[in-house]
């Protein structure tokens, strides 16, 4: 019952190829990317190194895989507010298990995973089964989790803070996949840089080539539409959730292995700099729209300019001042791309 | 395709529906029927009970009493998906559609065709741009670049893919909720085409509508309701258009009425966007 294609109009062809590079949501991202990788390069013949490089890249995977996390979860519609702190309640599960009750260290970084992934579940079920924004369910967790690490780290240690996880049992083999170094160039490299750039391409792959990618946008562009079609839009956004914790497993176990101590208090207000990363990337606020690449990117500009500033020699005070205005200027360019891209043709 | 309207057991048929919504009566005493190649218009005005009706086909709300029958068999459906898996497809007229999403990913979504093997099974894209671009092209309808945003569509070309993705679905019941309502006279003509033409490949259609002018053009049969309750089921050799049109605005300050629908029709556009009755 099908018949051939229609002629294709090449002028037309030739103006959406032009508009295909215009309306991608990374266009912002990697445009700031470069202008303030230009700017900081000639302020600092540092940070133009390759240990320039490989200094401003620690901060920004560990960001950087939290991220792309937060942005799958935003182009499903929902937020994470929780992401932050469970990074610290997840290190603070490694570090506990593996210190005070003498676990091995990878039996412990596994009941880590397995708590974060309860902790998504909660949250995506939540949000599911009461329809309640995002924002105030996770500003829930968010509170509880932060009482829970501080409450429950006093009780056992005494202290707000565990520390020793190079004496737990396990700690070599795992400070090499985790914290380790590789070496490139004669420059020694994070190995979480590689963590992000897996997390990254696989992120990519799924939202651009796979079943479940579709998914996400379209739970995220119009849930009642999508459930109507048959797609099983609770599951994904739950899953969602559980994708964001288990980054925040990653990140938490990748931390507490390098540094051997957990904070009761870290990772509280980074929350909010996984969705800057996010929105700078290309993600609408509104979901159904943005991408992993971009929330990468998002997150290198953050490590660009996070150090940048201090190579230039200036305070680090002004890297807020910074951020926000980046932040505003994202979410204008990302509003005009958005509104090009849904512009009628004729 | 051939049509040939058999006299063995209608495609859709009910009888005697009635629904409540706790002590309001929605629908009583309403019976229709669909044959494969026909087109059911369902008109009414707002809260005549339409929106009730095709609730009901589509597997929404069940009939409190009544009995629906699919090719002669009494069926009772708990969801959507029970209905659709009998071949009865529901257009809504908000359309379950993601603007920002590319053409092709509408077309599919929840139905993605997947090559490989888990974990690397994927959804086969180039496959589903070629499809959704002929099977457009298939029903008339012109996509000059399957990546554009659904979005950047206008209403009538919406409503089209809409109906173009049913029929590959393998839909055979069509129910198509107020697809003009919204729509101008050039764009409401572009759908009312694409119902012909699902028609025309063999599919039951059950148009829901307000408007006589439109309806009639493709209609076969007319049941026309009115406060929960049939004014009758017409042939389209019974009834003319005139006649339809009367009998939708319940003969009251009619001659003013008529005047102004036929000048609509031929010249200004359409009633504006309505919510469904």
């Amino acid at each position: 019952m099908t018949t051939a294609a229609p002629p294709v109009d090449e002028r037309v062809a030739e103006i959406s190829r032009l508009r295909r590079i215009l309306v991608r949501p990374e266009l912002g991202s990697v445009v700031g990317a470069i202008v303030v990788f230009a700017f900081f390069a000639t302020q600092s013949s540092v940070f133009r190194s390759l240990d320039g490089v490989a200094i401003w890249l620690d901060p920004a995977s560990t960001l950087g895989i939290m991220a792309v996390a937060i942005a799958l979860l935003m182009i499903g519609g929902e937020f994470d507010l929780s992401a932050g702190v469970m990074t610290g309640t997840t290190g603070l599960v490694v570090v506990i298990l593996a210190t005070e009750y003498g676990w091995n260290i990878w039996a412990a970084i596994f009941a880590s995973l397995v708590v974060a992934l309860l902790i998504g579940a909660f949250n995506g079920v939540m949000v599911v089964k009461t329809g309640l924004p995002s924002f105030i369910v996770t500003l829930g967790t968010f509170l509880m989790l932060q009482g829970l690490n501080l409450g429950v780290t006093k009780a056992i240690t005494g202290t707000v803070q565990v520390s020793g996880l190079a004496r737990a049992p396990g700690y070599d083999a795992a400070k090499s996949l985790f914290a380790g170094t590789f070496t490139l160039f004669g420059v020694h490299f994070r190995v979480a840089i590689l963590w992000w750039i897996a997390v990254a391409a696989v992120a990519t792959w799924v939202l651009m080539r796979t079943k479940a990618g579709n998914w996400i946008f379209a739970v995220g562009g119009n849930a009642a539409a999508a459930r109507s079609v048959g797609v099983p839009a609770a599951r994904t956004k739950v899953l969602l959730f559980m994708t964001v914790s288990s980054a925040a497993w990653l990140v938490g176990t990748i931390n507490a292995v390098r540094f051997t101590s957990v904070q009761a208090n870290i990772g509280i207000g980074q929350e909010l700099i996984y969705i800057v990363a996010a929105v700078i990337g290309g993600c609408l606020l509104t979901g159904g729209y943005g991408s992993a690449i971009g929330a990468s990117i998002g997150a290198l500009v953050f490590g660009m300019a996070a150090n940048g500033i201090v190579f230039a020699g200036w305070d680090a005070d002004w890297f807020k001042l910074f951020l926000g205005a980046m932040l505003l200027l994202a979410v204008l360019t990302n509003n005009m791309i958005r509104r090009y891209a849904e512009e009628a043709r004729r | 395709m051939t049509v040939t309207t058999t006299t063995g057991p209608a495609l859709l048929e009910v009888e005697d529906l009635v629904k409540y919504f706790g002590s309001v009566i929605a629908l009583t005493g309403i019976s229709a029927t669909v044959q494969a190649g026909g087109v059911t218009c369902v008109l009414g005005d707002n809260g005549a009970g339409k929106s009730t009706l095709i609730k009901i086909l589509s597997g929404v709300f069940r009939p409190d009493q009544g009995s629906y029958r699919v090719d002669g068999e009494p069926v009772q459906f708990s969801s959507p998906r029970d209905a659709l898996d009998r071949g009865i497809a529901t257009v809504y007229q908000d359309l379950a559609m993601i603007p920002l999403m590319s053409v092709w990913r509408n077309f599919f979504l929840g139905s993605e065709p997947t090559k490989g093997v888990w974990p690397l099974r994927r959804f086969d894209v180039a496959s589903a741009r070629k499809i959704a671009r002929a099977e457009l092209a298939g029903m008339g309808i012109d996509i000059r670049d399957p990546d554009q945003p659904v979005g950047t569509l206008s209403g009538g070309e919406r409503q089209s893919v809409a109906i173009a993705r049913a029929v590959y679905f393998g839909a055979r019941v069509l129910i198509l909720d107020e697809p003009t309502s919204a729509l101008g006279v050039k764009q409401a003509g572009v759908v009312l085409r694409y119902v012909a033409q699902a028609r025309d490949r063999g599919l039951g259609v059950v148009f829901i509508t307000h408007n006589p002018h439109h309806a009639y053009p493709v209609g076969d049969r007319f049941l026309v309701l009115n406060r929960g309750q049939s004014l009758g089921d017409f042939a389209k050799s019974d009834i003319s258009r005139e006649e339809l049109t009367r009998l939708m605005a319940g003969g009251a300050e009619l001659d003013q009425l008529a005047h102004e629908l036929d000048r609509l029709d031929t010249a200004a556009p359409g009633p504006g966007p309505a919510p469904a009755g």
